[in-house]
């Protein structure tokens, strides 16, 4: 069995210059950078053009590539979506925004019948490098539709990867991997932590593999394993644990698919006890697939069941009550103290 | 062999109210003063509950509100133009629609705040809730057209969508279903020539939205959207011939939105204040009220009247909102299915038991 450790800090691949940048800001910049290096590499969606994206994730690209490679469409995601394959299928990178996750339902048809099983279909002909952004989760206060999370239905569907940064430097790195990626890669933006924080990101091309977690603290009692914007939840958590001697280690998974499998069974199978915090509903979450993995490969390691620290089996609730709703520190470690106490 | 045309279609466009409060005389539907009164009235109730809302969502006593200002006209003008058992099915834009079609202010207001009570209309109410996913409520304005032609019944089924909102496979599938089964259904988009930054020429080729009815087998007409009697002529007409079995329309209204797209948006980032300025000089109300004032109907005195009574409608549609208790947690789960099952009791239990911590 072939464990891998998770890279510990995101390095930048040489020395270099780097700036303060937020998550949203780290998106736009890989997108810059991916489009001064490659001509084939465009952006599609709604109000991506002079508005430069509702969440102004696509801010002055129109006015340095214009209209032709930074594309305003029409309001239609099947469409935008479809568009994208045909393009990706004859040279072009697009890539995709949806303006809110909640939005992607009318293109599902065309990411998971066609994007994601063309490379397959056409035994190896053509592949989709196309690239879907959008961001997603809960926690901004929006009307009906603005919050969702449902990773859940792009994991468990075969043939797309699915990619979800938690820090600007991921964004940035993971962004720009996904667009030279030949494969389609769903990439999930939280934008409740789009402005929360800043970080030294690299100037020029950062790039973060696909596939490997992310160490964001060590420990050696339990492992929390997150994404997103449950990662700080999870690192505030570990910080309260500290307080009473409890070390939690935090692996931000990054990539839900291909999922960090070995991070995942290392990290387990050191501290025996594992709580997976995700805001989407609970039934048939990855947290799920992540119980299971941890079943199948470190039950004989295993101190305490898995506990998983989720949203409801319910529609995400409204403003006024989303925060209810939303797993946060204070649920993340009940549930570590009862796996201590188990 | 011969090339023959074999279809041709006119798509028409309907004025009545001129800018400067003049009519064509010929066209104007039968109103009375009374009737003319209450669409000012309700045109106005609209402008205000809209300025209170975006006044509160400063203060952040409410959510995120979409402004129907400069499109009060489309909404009044349809909304005039139904019989008691006529279904409205709304975008997300048709507060004054709603309002004037059974929704408590309060409860309109709720929703915006942030309160899926806000969706809860009372019995009875022929009114569908806001669909967020844009043009998705068009199949089911179909569905309940289809409805309403299977059981007989003389009553309209009233849909809104955007300009923008008409790129949607739904828009199209809703129409064409409609037009399939002929049913009792009546499409009006507003067309307010924005969706969020992207204007109308990049969500269609074709010169109007109107024409686009002729594909799916029915009718189009194009009105100006700012003019209250052109909308409810057009409306009252194609109500009538959905009613009777005579099959769907599609009513394209010209109108503009003068506000930001949401209080989430700035439009000055994309949009040329010139454009704005110049739909301000067709601002619907001042149209109406021109009308009103040349037939001696109405005054300064008069409108100041109405805009305090609107004002005050509007302030105890705020203080009924503000009023309601908050939902108890329970509530987020009461609603999933007609039965609760247990892993939803189960969970509704574990987060009773972490808010009384
Ligand atoms: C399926 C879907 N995609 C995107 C959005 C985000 N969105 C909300 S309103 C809007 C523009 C709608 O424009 P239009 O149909 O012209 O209506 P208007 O806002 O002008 O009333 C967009 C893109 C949405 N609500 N639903
Ligand atoms: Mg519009």
């Amino acid at each position: 069995m072939s464990t891998t450790t998770a890279v510990e800090t995101t390095v930048a691949e040489t020395r270099r210059e780097t700036s303060r940048r937020t998550l949203v800001q780290a998106v736009r910049d890989a997108m810059a950078e991916a489009m001064r290096r490659d001509p084939s590499v465009l952006v599609m969606g709604e109000d991506v053009g002079p508005n430069g994206g509702v969440f102004r994730a696509t801010e002055g690209l129109y006015e340095e590539f214009g209209p032709e490679r930074v594309i305003d469409t029409p309001l239609a995601e099947s469409g935008i979506v479809g568009t994208a394959i045909g393009m990706a299928m004859t040279g072009w990178r697009p890539v995709v925004e949806i303006q809110f996750m909640g939005f992607v339902y009318p293109a599902i048809n065309q990411i998971l019948a066609h994007a994601a099983r063309m490379r397959n279909r056409t035994r190896g002909r053509f592949g989709v490098p196309m690239v879907i952004r959008m961001p997603y989760g809960g926690g901004i206060h929006a009307p009906e539709h603005h919050s969702e999370s449902y990773e859940a239905l792009f994991v468990h569907s075969p043939g797309i990867k699915v990619v979800v940064p938690s820090t600007p430097a991921d964004a940035k790195g993971l962004l720009l991997e996904a667009i030279f990626d030949d494969d389609p890669v769903l990439f999930l933006e939280p934008k409740r932590i789009y402005r929360s924080s800043r970080d030294e990101v690299p100037e020029g091309s950062h790039r973060v593999p696909i596939g490997p977690a992310r160490l964001a603290r060590k420990g050696r009692d339990v492992t929390l394993i997150a994404w997103g914007a449950m990662v700080p939840q999870a690192l505030a958590a570990a910080e309260l644990l500290a307080r009473d001697g409890v070390e939690a280690e935090v692996l931000d998974l990054r990539t839900l698919d291909p999922m960090d499998r070995g991070a995942i069974v290392e990290s387990v199978g050191r501290t025996g006890r594992a709580v997976v915090v995700h805001e989407a509903p609970r039934q048939a979450g990855v947290g799920a697939e992540i119980s299971a993995l941890i079943m199948e490969r470190c039950l004989l390691q295993l101190l305490a069941p898995v506990r998983r620290v989720t949203g409801f089996d319910t529609v995400m609730p409204l403003a006024r009550m989303e925060r209810l709703y939303l797993p946060h520190r204070d649920r993340i470690v009940a549930a570590v103290r009862e796996t201590l106490e188990f | 062999m011969p090339v023959m045309t074999i279809h041709e279609a006119v798509t028409r466009r309907l004025e009545v109210l001129a800018p400067d409060g003049t009519v064509d005389e010929a066209l104007m539907p039968q109103l009375d003063r009374e009737q003319v009164e209450t669409m000012h009235r309700w045109m106005l109730l609209g402008r205000t509950l809209d300025a209170k809302a975006i006044t509160l969502q400063r203060q952040g006593r409410m959510g995120t509100w979409a402004s129907l200002r400069g499109q009060e006209a489309v909404q009044v003008g349809a909304v005039a133009a139904m019989e008691d058992d006529d279904w409205l099915i709304p975008a997300f834009r048709e507060h004054v629609a709603m309002i004037v079609r059974g929704v408590p202010g309060e409860t309109l207001l709720a929703y915006w705040a942030g309160d899926e009570r806000g969706s809860a209309f009372p019995p009875g109410t022929r009114v569908f809730p806001v669909p967020v996913p844009v043009g998705s409520q068009f199949p089911h304005a179909a569905g309940v057209g289809m409805s309403l032609r299977m059981r007989g019944e003389q009553a309209v089924a009233v849909a809104f969508i955007g300009d923008g909102s008409t790129s949607e496979g739904d828009f199209h599938e809703g129409m064409n279903f409609a037009g399939v089964f002929r049913a009792n259904t009546v499409f009006i988009v507003q067309n307010n020539q924005w969706a969020i930054s992207v204007p109308l020429s990049r969500q269609t080729a074709s010169e109007t939205l109107a024409q686009r009815a002729w594909g799916y087998g029915f009718p189009g007409i194009q009105v100006d959207g700012n003019d209250v009697f052109a909308v409810y002529a057009a409306c009252r007409g194609a109500f009538e011939r959905a009613r009777t079995g005579g099959g769907p329309t599609l009513i394209e209204a010209v109108t503009y939105r003068m506000g930001d797209h949401t209080t989430a948006d700035d439009a000055s980032r994309y949009r040329d204040p010139e454009e704005v300025a110049s739909w301000a000089q067709r601002d619907p109300l001042d149209r109406l009220r021109r009308f009103m004032e040349g037939r001696g109907w109405w005054d300064d005195t008069r409108q100041a009247a109405a805009e305090t009574a609107a004002a005050e409608v509007v302030e105890e549609m705020v203080a009924r909102m503000m009023a309601m208790e908050p939902q108890p947690p329970r509530e987020i789960f009461g609603h999933m299915f007609a039965r609760m099952p247990e892993y939803l009791e189960e969970q509704a239990s574990e987060l009773e038991r972490e808010v009384e911590r």
